[in-house]
């Protein structure tokens, strides 16, 4: 007896302790995302991501090693993310977070993952203060920031419209906000051609009052930073008082089957957006192989995930590009290795990014996603159009 | 002088959808002198079991009686089920029941339809209506219904039996008891037939707004906001509030200056408070007295 | 033709009124060693030795329960004593929180000053809410405290203030030094001195809210709730003890805010909606309405009811994963209860409101009364 309750505590203290070392076989990964409350669409993404995750194990991704992501409900409430990530690191000991979710729920824990030297990995929000490595080296964001993105809309301004009377449509968070200071700084001396700037509130029901005010004013062109729902309220509204102005739509809600297709297509005609992801809602990808390998995924192991949601195609690109970084980790999961490998990604195609557009990272580039390329709505479909743009640094 | 009168416009077709919330709400306070704070969740559930039955094929015209059918039997159940064990319980009680209902509604909705929006078509069709560019098809066939609904409440409550009988019961239940009223069948029909109003709001305003689980929280606040403007107990009142704050709301988000836009919750916020304190009953309701 | 509709006050008992087989929440006996004293030392004793014994995240935790724990305690001076009901407690938790961050970020005041300035901020918005809310019964009440609490983040995002409380990008505390910076140069984490600096705070709270109670003020306000028109009959001012009541409500819910901004390190106004105040107000029907000690109760209940659906979660995988069932279930099932998590809090609810509807204040008043009638 004596002898099988030594083994048994040997056994026990030889367990917790490779528990704690982490390249035993389990990379413990954490990540929180509003799955209660008025953010719970984008919980679609942990799921995603979840599943993907489930997808890796059973294929064996990581040859022996399996991947075990913790995901907790912060209710897109800062207070509430501040708990959970502490608990996934202090008490779960995650090996570090991906793709927690929100700006000011990230906000909130920027300074603790810093402070902890744990991974703050491939963020889901396009702020642009993710990318600062000198005095963030743990925090690297993932998509193509919002400032980035509103830029080449000014500078297509610039240089296609330079009479244009401007009316902006802006979500008053911290989202809304990031576009528009971008898309100011883009406008450089064509600021003044903007002739109203209206904000909106999530809790408003429509945002149809906005859109009378400027067809008033006389606006020609429109620059539309809104989440899916008002995005097509503003579409349709638009289309029903008959205005019809140059129309730029944030990539937020450039999805056919959440905005467009609700809107009506015959008001969505000439919409222009940038992407860095297929839509799968567009038919122009459908013969597609990428798709067809997102489509096979998502109904073998995410069946009741919505496939008109760019947020599945979204979840299933940022997961694979996790997996690309633990793959080059080679076994070693500590945390300095991890970073080092997510910093120094050249060149990357993961499946749903749109042809052309590669990730790439370095010690001094922190944003892996910088390539957008520009697409107008045509017939029922977006019709690429131009060339890559891109804002990659050194 | 065409954009105010746009804004007016947009205003009257906002307030339509405050004036159905209002109506629903003023509907279930006739009948449990209770302001009941899921009655958004519950219009946004029955709004999706149209929607769903639509989906499977079903025309509109019978998806929706039919669903206003499922709410009256559905909110004559809640009643039955979660509120009668309570009756005689405090407020407080209430109000946390009340809260339950909201949450449950609200991550059930959410979990069998998704956060994506669900587009929701209009029975009146699209377009403009009789070719004038400021009013659209639905949203005079909605103030078109809520006038109906209102003029059939006004006229239920007035000359049927059922109808006294439910003012009764509410106003005074002891003494109804005493006359040979059914009190607690009285209140299950109220929540039956606010339920049924509230659907019929939620079908109406799903069209404009889009439909998704988190679509009645503010909708309700406004609704709120009418049916105190109004008076809580004059359903015309409701009406003719919730038409006022719409138009209140997109009058000051336009004319006053940049912040104008960032305060219409703050606005319906101090219209509430003002209302309550000043004139308690409201534009058109009957002043409660209290007998010591 | 009348105008006015004549009806009798409905005969329900008020918010936080005992029914007739419980003692009335007035004065307790002082009696030293009553077995509630004792347990208040043993449960004070375990908070005061916890933060030796456990992992940092626990404390962590604890702490929260605390600030939230004072919340509570704030609302049920309101609704527990003076019998008002209010749905929007976020608004002066939000206004504590904010008073601190801008005067430590803005003004340089050092964080545990600013809870005293923080108080008073919130003593006089509560105040000067009350008074408009003094004709507001119930209901009506209860309407107005919701548009306060939905229109409370909008309120704090307003640009025209941005510059001082930081728009909808919020506050970062201590931006200089990371953490509160330990006073005294003390031998102890940050994390550890800003636990006790929390159980201080709630201890000298708790004693002023039973002094409160036990005080002439304090029966003044019970004298309303229980029947305000007595007491006005009586000669007690009904404005002036409403109106100090939600003074001191909100003062001692903002001091909860003020110190969760020194907690959390951050403030933004999506930590402050309606879904908070909700929250609140079921700490409070949780731990007991009108009985002051189940505040710790609703402190725990605010921490981890929000998360109950992650626990059925793991209590689901416990029982899965053994039989292999782990795997087979569904990608979704996983994590299904959180998805269902507005659900389970709504059940929850029910059940509470129909097992134990005066909370655990309640169900351990019966259990002692029915000890009470054995022991006879």
């Amino acid at each position: 007896m004596h002898t099988i309750r030594t083994s048994l505590l040997t056994t026990g203290a030889a367990l917790a302790l490779s528990v704690s070392f982490a390249n035993a076989g389990t990379v413990k990964i954490g990540n929180t995302n509003p799955y209660s409350g008025p953010a719970s669409a984008y919980g679609q993404i942990g799921q995603t991501i979840s599943a993907c995750v489930k997808m890796a194990n059973a294929t064996g991704v990581l040859g022996g090693d399996t991947i075990e992501f913790i995901s907790y409900d912060d209710g897109y409430s800062p207070p509430k993310t501040v708990e959970q990530i502490r608990k996934l690191v202090e008490r779960d000991e995650v090996i570090f977070t991906f793709q927690t979710l929100g700006t000011p729920t990230n906000s909130a824990i920027h300074r603790y993952m810093n402070a902890k030297k744990v991974p703050q990995l491939f963020v889901a929000t396009g702020a642009s203060k993710w990318g600062d490595p000198k005095n963030f080296p743990w925090t690297m964001g993932w998509q193509p920031n919002y400032p980035t993105e509103a830029k080449i809309y000014a500078k297509y301004i610039r240089e296609n419209l330079p009479k244009a009377k401007i009316a902006v449509l802006y979500q008053n968070d911290d989202y809304g906000k990031d576009y528009l200071n971008g898309f100011k700084e883009g406008l450089g001396d064509m600021v003044g051609n903007i002739v109203a700037e209206t904000p909106y509130e999530v809790a408003d029901p429509t945002v149809d009052s906005a859109i009378i005010s400027f067809k008033a004013a006389g606006a020609d062109v429109f620059f539309n930073i809104t989440t899916p729902k008002f995005a097509a309220q503003a579409i349709r509204k638009a289309h029903e008082i008959g205005w019809k102005p140059t129309h730029f739509l944030n990539n937020v809600s450039a999805s056919i089957g959440s905005v467009i297709k609700p809107a009506g297509f015959e008001a969505s005609q000439g919409i222009i957006t940038t992407a860095y992801l297929m839509d799968p809602t567009d038919p122009q990808w459908t013969d597609n192989a990428e798709y067809k390998e997102w489509s096979a995924f998502m109904d073998k192991y995410f069946p009741d995930g919505d496939k008109t949601s760019s947020f599945t195609a979204y979840g299933y690109a940022v997961c694979n590009t996790l997996l690309h970084v633990l793959k080059s980790a080679n076994g070693d999961y500590s945390r300095e290795n991890i970073m080092d490998k997510a910093s120094s990604i050249r060149g990357l195609r993961v499946p749903m990014l749109l042809p052309g557009i590669t990730i790439s990272t370095s010690k001094t580039d922190f944003y892996p996603i910088e390539a957008m390329q520009l697409q107008r709505i045509e017939g029922k479909t977006w019709k690429l159009f131009g060339n890559i743009i891109s804002a990659e640094s050194e | 002088m065409e954009l105010f009168l746009h804004q007016i416009i947009s205003g009257i077709s906002n307030g339509a959808i405050y004036a159905c919330m209002a109506l629903s709400v003023v509907m279930i306070y006739q009948a449990i002198h209770h302001l009941n704070f899921a009655q958004g969740e519950m219009a946004m559930f029955s709004t999706y079991i149209a929607w769903q039955m639509m989906a499977w094929g079903l025309v509109w015209w019978l998806a929706i009686p039919l669903t206003i059918l499922i709410s009256l039997a559905g909110g004559f159940a809640i009643e039955r089920v979660i509120f009668k064990p309570i009756e005689n319980a405090p407020v407080l009680s209430h109000i946390v029941i009340f809260i339950a209902l909201f949450a449950i509604l609200n991550s059930l909705a959410g979990f069998i339809w998704d956060f994506t929006i669900k587009s929701v078509e209009s029975p009146f069709g699209k377009g403009p209506f009789m070719g004038s560019p400021l009013l659209g098809k639905h949203q005079a066939g909605m103030i078109g219904v809520t006038i109906v609904m209102l003029v059939g409440l006004w006229a239920f409550f007035r000359f049927t039996r059922t109808g006294l009988s439910m003012r009764a019961a509410a106003a005074n239940p002891e003494s109804a008891r005493l006359v040979g009223i059914r009190v607690s069948r009285m209140t299950a029909l109220g929540w039956g037939m606010a339920a049924a109003i509230g659907a019929v709001a939620g079908i109406l305003i799903a069209p404009v707004v889009f439909l998704e689980p988190n679509m009645m929280l503010s909708i309700l606040l406004y609704g709120f906001a009418g049916a105190v403007l109004g008076g809580l107990t004059s359903p015309l009142g409701a009406v003719i509030g919730g038409f006022l704050v719409g138009i209140i709301e997109n009058l000051a988000g336009t004319y006053l200056g940049g912040v104008g836009a960032e305060l219409k919750l703050s606005i319906a916020l101090v219209l509430i408070i003002v209302v309550l304190v000043v004139k308690p009953e409201g534009l058109l309701g009957r002043k409660i007295v209290q007998r010591v | 033709m009348s105008d006015s509709v004549v009806t009798d006050t409905r005969p329900s008992p008020p918010a936080g009124a005992e029914t007739r087989t419980h003692r009335p929440a007035t004065a307790p006996p002082a009696r030293i060693l009553s077995p509630g004293n004792i347990v208040a030392v043993i449960v004070l004793a375990v908070l005061i030795v916890l933060p030796l014994t456990s992992k940092s995240f626990f404390v962590f935790q604890m702490n929260q329960m605390l600030v939230y724990a004072i919340a509570v305690l704030g609302l049920n001076i309101l609704t527990g004593i003076n019998g008002q009901f209010s749905l929007g407690h976020s608004a002066f938790y939000a206004i504590g929180a904010y008073s601190c961050a801008i005067l430590v970020e803005m003004v340089g005041v050092n964080y545990m000053a600013t809870l005293p300035l923080a108080a008073v901020i919130c003593f006089i918005a509560g105040f000067l809410f009350g008074f408009p809310a003094l004709r507001l019964e119930g209901l009506y009440l209860a309407l107005a405290t919701f548009a306060l609490a939905v229109a409370t983040p909008q309120i704090l995002k307003l640009s025209v203030i941005e510059h001082y409380t930081g728009g909808v990008q919020g506050i970062i505390m201590f931006s200089d030094t990371f953490e509160a910076p330990v006073p005294f140069g003390l031998p102890m984490e940050s994390s550890t001195w800003v636990y006790y600096f929390t159980l201080a705070v709630f201890v000298l709270v708790y004693i002023l809210a039973i002094a409160l109670i036990r005080s002439r003020t304090g029966r003044a306000m019970m004298a309303i709730r229980d029947n305000p028109i007595a007491a006005r009959s009586m000669g007690v001012n009904l404005s002036y003890y409403k109106a100090t009541a939600f003074g001191i409500s909100a003062m001692v819910t903002g001091i909860a805010g003020a110190l969760s901004a020194i907690v959390i390190k951050f403030v933004a106004p999506d930590s402050f909606t309606f879904f908070l105040a909700v929250l609140i107000l079921v700490g409070m029907v949780i731990g007991g309405v009108g009985w002051l000690p189940g505040c710790i109760i609703g402190g725990l209940a605010m921490l981890y009811l929000p998360n109950i659906a992650e626990q059925l979660d793991d209590v689901i995988l416990l029982f899965a994963r053994p039989l292999g069932l782990a795997d087979a279930l569904p990608g979704n099932l996983q994590n299904s209860a959180i998805r269902l998590s507005g659900v389970i809090y709504g059940f929850i609810l029910i059940l509470l409101i129909y097992l134990a509807p005066q909370g655990a204040g309640g169900l351990i008043r019966a259990v002692v009364s029915r000890l009470k009638w054995l022991k006879s």
